[in-house]
C-alpha cells in the first residue's frame, strides 16, 4: 500500500473530506489536457485551457462573477448558487465555480433570468440570517451585505427572522459561534474537514432544518476544535468570530492601578494595516507602537525578544536531545517539534497523543513572554505582578485558549492575561480615531523590545526552523552562519509548499559556549556531531501536519528528523485565525514578503546575538538556557488528550 | 399488488440464461448499438439515453469501471422497482451483466432501497445462484476474458440518494448529497472511477431488448419514446398497481385501463412530476410530453388540491439534501406560501412572487431534486388556481 492509499484511508478513518468537496475534475483524457476551448462571455471572444471554470475564464475578462461559497482556499461546493450563470442551449443555470469548461460555449453572466435568481437565492438566505449590520463585527466587511447592497436588496421578500433560533455558543476561549448568522454556504466546513483536517463542523440534518454543527451538538469548547480560527477567517458573515477580550482590557488601561502591557507578534504587523485600508503586505510595526501607546499601553514590548529567547531554549534543547541519544546513549524522543503553535500543540494532544514527548517543552514566545513580564521586569521596574496586566497582540486565536491553559501560570499569576487578535486591536484602534498609517513611527520599549530578525521571521512559516538553524549551525559548528547560507537566507525552509524538508551536513565542530555548557553536562565542544547530517522539515496548516505525523507513524522519511517546525495555520502566524479578514494565498504572500522584507533592515538576525537575551542569562536566568528557573518559567508540559478534552 | 395480463415487453416471457449467454457473443459494440438503435432511454424518469450512457462509461479511462443499479426507489407513488427486485431479480442480474460487459466493468453493486431490506435475503440468494450457474463471476458464460461480480449496498432512507451522484456519495460514506456535474458519473463517478448508474428497469428492458432485437422493442411506443414502461399507479382508481404499458399512452387511456375516468387529475412523474388537470388529458405519457419514472397518483374529483400540494411540498422539505439555497430555502418558502393560501392570507402578488421563486428554484438549484421540486406546486397553482385561491383568499 502505497502512503498515498494510507492517507486516504486514515482521511476516511478520522475526517471525512467535505461531502460537497468534489472540486472540479479535468477530464482524465489525456488529449484534451492542454487544449484550449474557444468560448464566448457576454460577447467577448475568449480561449482558454480546458477544464477552466466560468468563474475564472470570466476573471481573464475582468468580468466579475459574484461568489458567496466559492473561496481560493477551499474545495469547490456550488452550494450557495450565487454565482450561477447561463450558458446557451443549457435548460438550467449553471454555477460558475463549478462548472469546468469542456467544449465550445457561450455564457450570459447577467442576464435577466441569472438575475432574477441570484436576486432570490439572496433573498431566501437573508430570511434566516438573523442580527442587524450595524450590532454586527462585519459590518462593512460582510460578503453577504455587500451582495445584497449590489443587487438592490430592499426589503426581505420571503420574510425575515427577528428571533435567534440558536444560542450563541461562548463555550470556546477562542472561537465564538453564532449560528443566527449563519447561512450555511460550509466554508468552515470545508475548512476544518479538507483544509485543516480536523472535522469538528460538519452539516447535520437536511432540508430547511440543515445546520452546520459539532458532534452530537455539543459547545465548540468541550469537541477537538484546536482554535486555529481558519474558519474565522472564510467565514462570509458574522456567525463565526473570535472571543473578543477588549472590553477588559480597555477596563485595565482605564484603571490607575494597573500596569498595562502589551506584546506584539510579528505577524499583526504585517497585517493589521489592511484594517486601515492599506495595502496587504504594508508593515507598520512602528506606527503601531504609537497606536498602542496612545491607546493607553503603559509599555508596548517586542514578542520577538522572547521568540529569541525561545530559540536559544529549543536549540539547546535539541542539543540536549542529540546529546543524549548520541553520547550518552539514552532513549530520547525523536524527532523534536516545536511548540510555539497552540492550534498545532493541541492537534498533537487530540490526535497524536502519543507523541507528546516529542514537542518540544519550550512554551510558546507569548508565553514565556507572559512568565518575563511578571517576574524580571516586574523586578526590575519596581511593580507588584498582581498590577501588571499583560496583554498579547496576536495573529491567533488559538493564543487565546493557550494562556487559558492552568498550567500558564508560572510566575504565580496568570501568565498572559488576554490574548487579543489583529482585528481586535484594529478595532481598538478605530474605537480612538487613530488615523494608524499616518501615526508618526516610534520604537519599542526596553529591555525587552530588543529582538533580532530571526524573532521576526517566526511570523511566517518556516520562520522558527530558519531562525533555530541559524543559532544551531553556529554554535555547533563554530562556523557562522552566514558563511554557510548564503545573505543568512535559508531558502529550501521558506515558502507555502505544504510540506519542506531539508537536510545539513554538519561540516566541522565548535566548541561548547559557555552560556550552555552547564545545560551539556560539561561537554567541551561538538565533535560528537561532526559529519553528522541534521534532518529537518516544515509543516503548516494541520492538514499538512497529518501527512508529516501519519510518515513518522509509518517509519517514512519523516521519522528520521532531528527537528520539524509545525504550524497549525496555513502560512504560519501570518495567516492566523486572528488576522484581517479576507485570506487569501496573495494576500498571505504579501504578508510575508513584508516580514522578509522588514528582516533585512535589523540589526542582527541571529537569536543568539540578541545583547536582552544576553542580559537575561546574565541577569536573571542565571543557570543558562534549560537550566534550572529557565525550566521553570519558560518550559511546560502537555497534556494527552485523545478524544477527550480535559 | 397486480400486474397487467398482457405480456409486451418487460413481462414479456425469457429464458434469462439463454439470453444472458448468447447476448455475451455479441461484440461489445455491436451490444451497445442493438440497444442504441431500441432507442432505450433511461428508465428512472430523467430519460437520458441508455447507449449513450454507456458508451461514454466505456470511451472513459480507467482500470476500474462500475455499474450501479439504483433500486432506491423513492418517488411518492412508485413501487414498480420493487416488483422487478422481487419477481424478476435474475433478469436484473443478468442485465447488469450486459451493462458491465458493454462499459468494462468487473464490478456491479446493487443501491438498495431502506425500506427494501426484506427484499436483500432474495437477492442475495438469487446472485448466488447465478454464481453457481457461472452467469456471475469469473468467465460469464465460459468467456475467458470477462468476470463480472455484484453486491447489494443498503441506502439508509434518504430519497436524495436515488439521485446519482448523491447515490454514489452515500456509497462511499458521505451525506447523500449531489456531487457538480461535470464531470458525470460516466468519467468520474464511484471511488473517482468511470461509473453507470442505471434503473432497475432500464437493466431489465436491455435484456429483453438484446435478446429479441431492436425493431420489436421499437414497434411499441412513439418514434421518441420507444418502448414500453411500467407504471406504479395508486390513488383514487379501482384497479391500482404496476402496469406494462407503451410509452406515448394518453392519460385518458391509462385512466380507463386502471379504472380512474373520472379523475379530476392525476400526477404524473411522483412529487418531482406534474399535476395534469382533467382538461388535459389527452396529453400522453412519452418523454416529449409528460414524462415519468413511473409514478401515477390519481386524483378523484373530491381530492382537495392544496392539501395534495401541501404533502408534496412537505415531502420536498423533508427530503431536500439542504445543500443548495434555492432548494434548502425555496421549498420551505413554497410550504410556507401553500399554509398562507390555506389560511387566506397570501395575496396574488405573493403568490406570483412565489411562482417566479418556483422558476428560479427549477433553473438555479444543483440537482434534479431542487430543479424539479416547485413542479407540483405550479403545476397545481396553474391549473387550480380557482380552488386554491379564489374560494379561499380574503385579502385580494
Amino acid at each position: 500500500m502505497s502512503n498515498n492509499e494510507k492517507n486516504t484511508k486514515f482521511g476516511s478513518d478520522r475526517a471525512p473530506a467535505s461531502s460537497v468537496a468534489s472540486s472540479v475534475e479535468v477530464a482524465k483524457n489525456e488529449k484534451d489536457l492542454g487544449a484550449m476551448v474557444a468560448i464566448n462571455i457576454d460577447g467577448n471572444d475568449l480561449k482558454v485551457p480546458f477544464g477552466t471554470t466560468i468563474l475564472d475564464a470570466a476573471k481573464k475578462l475582468n468580468i466579475k462573477i459574484p461568489t458567496l461559497c466559492h473561496h481560493e482556499d477551499l474545495k469547490v461546493a456550488g452550494v450557495c448558487r450565487v454565482c450561477v450563470v447561463e450558458v446557451e442551449g443549457q435548460r438550467t443555470l449553471q454555477a460558475a465555480c463549478a462548472y469546468p469548461i469542456t467544449s465550445p460555449m457561450s455564457i450570459k453572466t447577467y442576464s435577466q433570468k441569472v438575475r432574477k435568481s441570484r436576486r432570490h437565492n439572496l433573498d431566501l438566505m437573508l430570511k434566516h440570517h438573523v442580527g442587524e449590520c450595524y450590532s454586527c463585527f462585519r459590518n462593512n466587511n460582510c460578503e453577504l451585505q455587500t451582495l445584497a447592497k449590489e443587487y438592490g436588496v430592499d426589503h426581505y421578500r420571503f420574510g425575515h427572522d427577528t428571533e435567534p433560533h440558536h444560542d450563541i455558543d461562548r463555550s470556546s476561549y477562542s472561537v465564538v459561534r453564532d449560528m443566527n448568522k449563519c447561512i450555511q454556504c460550509r466554508r468552515c466546513v470545508r475548512t476544518c474537514i479538507d483544509l485543516q483536517e480536523v472535522g469538528v463542523l460538519e452539516a447535520v440534518n437536511r432540508g430547511p432544518d440543515l445546520d452546520i454543527d459539532t458532534f452530537a451538538s455539543m459547545p465548540l469548547g468541550e469537541v477537538v476544535c484546536i482554535n486555529c480560527g481558519q474558519c474565522i477567517n472564510r467565514c462570509p458573515t458574522g456567525a463565526l468570530r473570535a472571543n473578543d477580550p477588549s472590553d477588559e482590557i480597555w477596563a485595565a488601561i482605564e484603571n490607575p492601578k494597573k500596569h498595562v502591557v502589551i506584546q506584539t507578534a510579528p505577524s499583526p504587523r504585517a497585517a493589521i494595516g489592511e484594517c486601515f485600508g492599506l495595502p496587504a503586505g504594508t508593515s507598520v510595526t512602528r506606527e503601531l507602537n504609537t497606536a498602542m501607546r496612545r491607546c493607553g499601553f503603559d509599555k508596548v514590548f517586542d514578542t520577538n525578544f522572547t521568540a529569541d529567547l525561545t530559540i536559544m531554549e529549543e536549540a539547546t534543547e535539541l542539543l540536549i536531545r542529540l546529546k543524549k541519544a548520541l553520547v550518552d546513549k539514552e532513549q530520547v524522543a525523536f524527532p523534536q517539534f516545536t511548540s510555539c503553535s497552540p492550534g498545532w500543540v493541541k492537534f498533537l494532544e487530540h490526535f497524536y497523543p502519543e507523541y507528546t514527548d516529542c514537542l518540544s517543552s519550550c512554551k510558546s514566545p507569548q508565553q514565556m513572554f507572559g512568565s518575563i513580564i511578571k517576574t524580571w521586569y516586574a523586578e526590575k521596574a519596581g511593580i507588584d505582578p498582581k498590577d501588571i496586566v499583560t496583554v498579547a497582540l496576536m495573529p491567533c486565536s488559538a493564543k487565546k485558549f493557550e494562556c487559558n491553559r492552568p498550567e500558564m501560570q508560572d510566575s504565580g499569576y496568570k501568565d498572559v492575561d488576554y490574548g487579543l487578535t489583529s482585528r481586535e486591536l484594529a478595532q481598538m484602534i478605530q474605537e480612538t480615531g487613530l488615523d494608524l498609517p499616518n501615526l508618526p513611527p516610534s520604537d519599542f520599549d526596553d529591555p525587552i523590545g530588543e529582538a533580532t530578525g530571526a524573532g521576526l521571521i517566526f511570523g511566517a512559516t518556516g520562520g522558527v526552523m530558519e531562525a533555530a538553524l541559524r543559532t544551531a549551525v553556529e554554535i555547533v559548528t563554530g562556523i557562522k552562519t552566514e558563511k554557510i547560507f548564503e545573505n543568512l537566507d535559508i531558502i529550501p525552509v521558506r515558502g507555502f509548499e505544504g510540506v519542506k524538508y531539508m537536510e545539513i551536513k554538519v561540516p566541522a565542530a565548535g566548541p561548547v559556549p559557555p552560556i550552555l555548557s552547564k545545560a551539556l553536562g560539561g561537554l567541551k565542544d561538538f565533535s560528537f556531531l561532526k559529519g553528522a547530517t541534521l534532518k529537518v522539515a516544515v509543516a503548516h496548516g494541520t492538514a499538512n501536519a497529518k501527512k508529516v505525523m501519519e510518515d513518522i507513524k509509518a517509519g517514512g522519511k519523516f521519522s528520521e528528523c532531528h527537528f520539524i517546525e509545525f504550524m497549525a495555520c496555513p502560512g504560519g502566524c501570518l495567516g492566523g485565525g486572528g488576522q484581517p479578514i479576507p485570506t487569501s494565498p496573495e494576500i498571505r504572500a504579501a504578508r510575508t514578503q513584508a516580514i522578509y522584507a522588514e528582516e533585512k533592515t535589523l540589526y542582527s538576525r541571529k537569536s543568539h546575538e540578541n545583547p536582552a537575551v544576553d542580559l537575561i542569562y546574565k541577569e536573571f536566568l542565571k543557570d543558562g538556557p534549560c537550566g534550572h528557573k529557565s525550566h521553570k518559567l519558560l518550559h511546560t508540559h502537555y497534556t494527552k488528550r485523545g478524544c477527550k478534552i480535559v | 399488488m397486480s400486474k397487467t395480463d398482457k405480456k409486451l415487453v418487460i413481462f414479456s416471457d425469457i429464458d434469462v440464461e439463454k439470453a444472458l449467454k448468447s447476448a455475451l457473443q455479441k461484440s461489445r459494440p455491436d451490444l451497445i448499438n442493438e440497444v442504441r438503435d431500441s432507442g432505450l432511454k433511461g428508465r428512472g424518469g430523467a430519460g437520458f439515453p441508455t447507449a449513450v450512457k454507456w458508451n461514454l462509461a466505456a470511451a472513459a479511462q480507467g482500470d476500474r469501471k462500475f455499474v450501479i443499479c439504483n433500486a432506491d426507489e423513492g418517488e411518492p407513488g412508485t413501487f414498480k422497482d420493487r416488483l422487478l427486485l422481487t419477481d424478476y431479480a435474475d433478469q436484473l442480474v443478468a442485465g447488469m451483466v450486459l451493462a458491465g460487459y458493454a462499459v468494462g466493468a468487473k464490478e456491479g453493486i446493487i443501491y438498495l432501497r431502506a425500506e427494501y431490506a426484506y427484499i436483500r435475503k432474495d437477492l442475495e440468494a438469487t446472485l448466488e445462484k447465478m454464481r453457481g450457474k457461472k452467469l456471475l463471476g469469473k468467465k460469464i458464460a465460459g468467456k475467458d476474458n470477462f468476470e463480472f461480480d455484484v453486491h447489494i449496498h443498503m441506502g439508509s432512507g434518504a430519497y436524495i440518494c436515488g439521485e446519482e451522484t448523491a447515490l454514489i456519495e452515500s456509497l462511499e460514506g458521505h451525506r447523500g448529497e449531489p456531487r457538480n456535474r461535470p464531470p458525470f458519473p460516466v468519467t468520474v463517478g464511484y471511488l473517482g472511477c468511470p461509473t453507470s448508474v442505471n434503473n432497475v428497469e432500464t437493466f431489465i428492458t436491455v435484456l429483453h431488448i438484446v435478446e429479441k432485437g431492436a425493431k420489436w422493442f421499437k414497434s411499441y411506443g412513439t418514434e421518441k419514446s420507444t418502448g414500453t414502461k411500467l407504471f406504479s399507479v395508486s390513488g383514487d382508481c379501482d384497479k391500482p398497481g404496476v402496469y406494462e404499458l407503451p410509452m406515448g399512452i394518453s392519460i385518458k387511456k391509462l385512466l380507463e385501463t386502471v379504472g380512474g375516468e373520472d379523475a379530476k387529475a392525476v400526477q404524473v412523474g411522483g412529487a418531482s412530476g406534474t399535476c395534469v388537470p382533467r382538461k388535459d388529458f389527452d396529453r400522453v405519457i412519452a418523454y416529449e410530453d409528460v414524462s415519468t419514472g413511473g409514478s401515477i397518483i390519481v386524483f378523484g374529483p373530491f381530492r382537495d388540491m392544496l392539501e395534495v400540494a401541501v404533502n408534496f411540498m412537505e415531502f420536498f422539505c423533508d427530503e431536500s439534501c439542504g445543500q443548495c439555497t434555492p432548494c434548502r430555502l425555496g421549498t420551505e418558502t413554497l410550504l410556507e406560501g401553500l399554509d398562507m393560501l390555506d389560511e387566506g392570507k397570501c395575496s396574488l402578488k405573493y403568490l406570483r412572487e412565489l411562482c417566479s421563486l418556483g422558476e428560479t428554484m427549477q433553473v438555479s438549484s444543483k440537482c434534479g431534486l431542487g430543479q424539479s421540486a416547485p413542479n407540483a406546486f405550479l403545476s397545481i397553482v396553474e391549473n387550480f388556481k380557482s380552488e386554491i385561491f379564489d374560494s379561499r383568499c380574503t385579502c385580494r
